[in-house]
């Protein structure tokens, strides 16, 4: 009797977990099989498939959040910006220059972070003719926009965390996720805002 | 001999469209590498793994020493002519989409008796070796040159493939933030110097499969579309994708179900 009614159960939950499945959304569908089909490979873990509350916002919403979500998440990007604990925002621009230039970094087939892959969507120095289009082009970057420390905040800022500016942003959080070094983002910060740097001249 | 007159034919119509090609990109990089391209498809050698795919779809081989000739890839048992450019489909023996690498690797394993374990090991061309499914991918690909794109989705599970695949390619995560739409969801952007077409839109679509199977100038190998979305996945920083997994068939549906109706070209020759 006992055994016949948990034989029950165990069909009518199969049942419902078939009518579950066949009513499962296409996102939902999309999770499981992203979950079941993906693995962990060199320093790529399975964590990654994982939404962070910004890549959650962001996918929820087609990129375009409600104003009052984008504007208390990019608040918490913001405050969780680590400033250079000696004050200094700007490292050496020639540095920044071959970080920029370098395109490799947290995939699994790297170690950790290595270059920031700024050429890959930005015109910096004219002189470098291979640039990519996706983001803006920061040529004469403090040229037109001044000099100043609140600049040099900005521009350091931005490289730690885009989304502190833009939630959905299509540039990558560097500082937030890691992937570059205090000294490398001081480095392409000077890039920016050094008046000796090409991108100024 | 047929299908290389084919494809002769096929890039003397590049070439006689070239300037027309050139008149549309107009990034100077991209003009020059299209000009290279279309005299590099003239002896394209794709051709040389074609013929080795042929001769290993029809030579008895594997443990169980059978030949492909009873794969079915969607339209009967040994049809390749135009299967190519009728996939991915829904096939009910295993009761999943596959694209074409998938189906043709579970022929491997179901007819010829090899694993999917040791077929998965190694799945990807080397300056040193070429994996079989590759060169097969490849023969079975030329059988669909000049033929449109027309994957079914008449089955439900089409459906459903199109429809999770196209969550698969808008979903950001992982260490920077990525999606495929973060490089293939606009129109006219360019990474580096590479142009980047924008995979929603249908006319742009066909730039995702077309030239796939390629050789790849770049180290000069052999590869196929289970490699290039590998190799996507690599650098939108998430973790790797299953050899001819079901996620990979998903959205390898959304891709090609957005450039139906296009003629596909055949094997191809790619940066």
């Amino acid at each position: 009797m006992k055994i016949g009614t948990a034989v029950i159960l165990a069909a009518a939950t199969a049942i419902l977990a078939a009518c579950a499945a066949l009513q499962s959304s296409p996102r939902d569908e999309a999770l499981a099989l992203m979950q079941r089909d993906f693995h962990a490979q060199g320093i790529a873990g399975m964590d990654r498939l994982k939404e962070d509350p910004v890549q959650a916002a962001c996918n929820k919403y087609n990129d375009n959040p409600p104003a009052d979500l984008a504007k208390k998440l990019q608040g918490e990007q913001y405050a969780g910006v680590k400033w250079p604990a000696d004050g200094k925002l700007l490292g050496d621009w020639k540095s920044g220059e071959k970080i920029a230039q370098n395109g490799r970094g947290m995939a699994w087939s790297d170690k950790g972070g290595v270059g920031g892959s700024c050429y890959n969507c930005h015109q910096i120095d004219p002189a470098t003719t291979a640039f990519g289009t996706i983001g803006p082009s920061l040529s004469q970057f403090a040229k037109l926009r001044g000099y100043g420390t609140d600049i040099q905040r900005y521009a350091y800022s931005k490289i730690y965390n885009a989304k502190a500016y833009s939630i959905c942003s299509q540039m990558p959080r560097f500082g937030h996720a890691g992937a570059l070094t205090e000294q490398q983002m001081k480095d392409i910060t000077a890039l920016l805002m050094d008046p000796a740097s090409p991108v100024n001249r | 001999m047929r299908q290389a007159l084919m494809r002769g034919l096929g890039a003397a119509v590049a070439a006689a469209s070239l300037p027309l090609a050139m008149a549309q990109t107009e990034d100077p990089v991209a003009a020059d590498f299209d000009k290279f391209r279309a005299i590099m498809e003239e002896a394209n050698p794709a051709e040389l793994f074609d013929a080795k795919g042929e001769q290993l779809w029809k030579t008895p081989g594997g443990p169980k020493k059978a030949s492909l000739e009873k794969c079915d890839l969607g339209l009967g048992p040994g049809v390749v002519k135009g299967a190519y450019a009728q996939m991915p489909r829904y096939f009910a023996d295993v009761d999943r989409v596959m694209d074409a690498e998938a189906r043709i690797v579970h022929c491997m394993i179901t007819l010829q008796g090899f694993k999917y374990e040791d077929l998965a090991k190694k799945p990807f061309s080397s300056a040193t070796a070429t994996p079989d499914p590759v060169s097969i991918t490849t023969y079975v690909a030329a059988n669909s040159a000049g033929m449109k794109f027309a994957p079914p989705q008449s089955h439900p599970k089409e459906k459903a493939a199109y429809a999770a695949g196209k969550e698969v390619f808008f979903y950001r995560a992982g260490a920077f933030d990525f999606s495929c739409a973060s490089c293939h969801g606009v129109d006219g952007q360019r990474i580096r110097t590479q142009p980047l077409p924008n995979f929603t839109k249908p006319e742009q679509a066909i730039r995702a499969v077309q030239g796939w199977p390629g050789y790849r100038m770049t180290g000069g190998v052999m590869h196929t579309l289970q490699w290039r979305l590998n190799d996507c996945y690599r650098q939108q920083r998430f973790p790797e994708p299953g050899y001819t997994s079901e996620m990979l068939s998903a959205l390898l549906t959304y891709l090609t179900v957005n450039a139906q109706g296009q003629e596909y070209k055949g094997p191809g020759i790619k940066r």
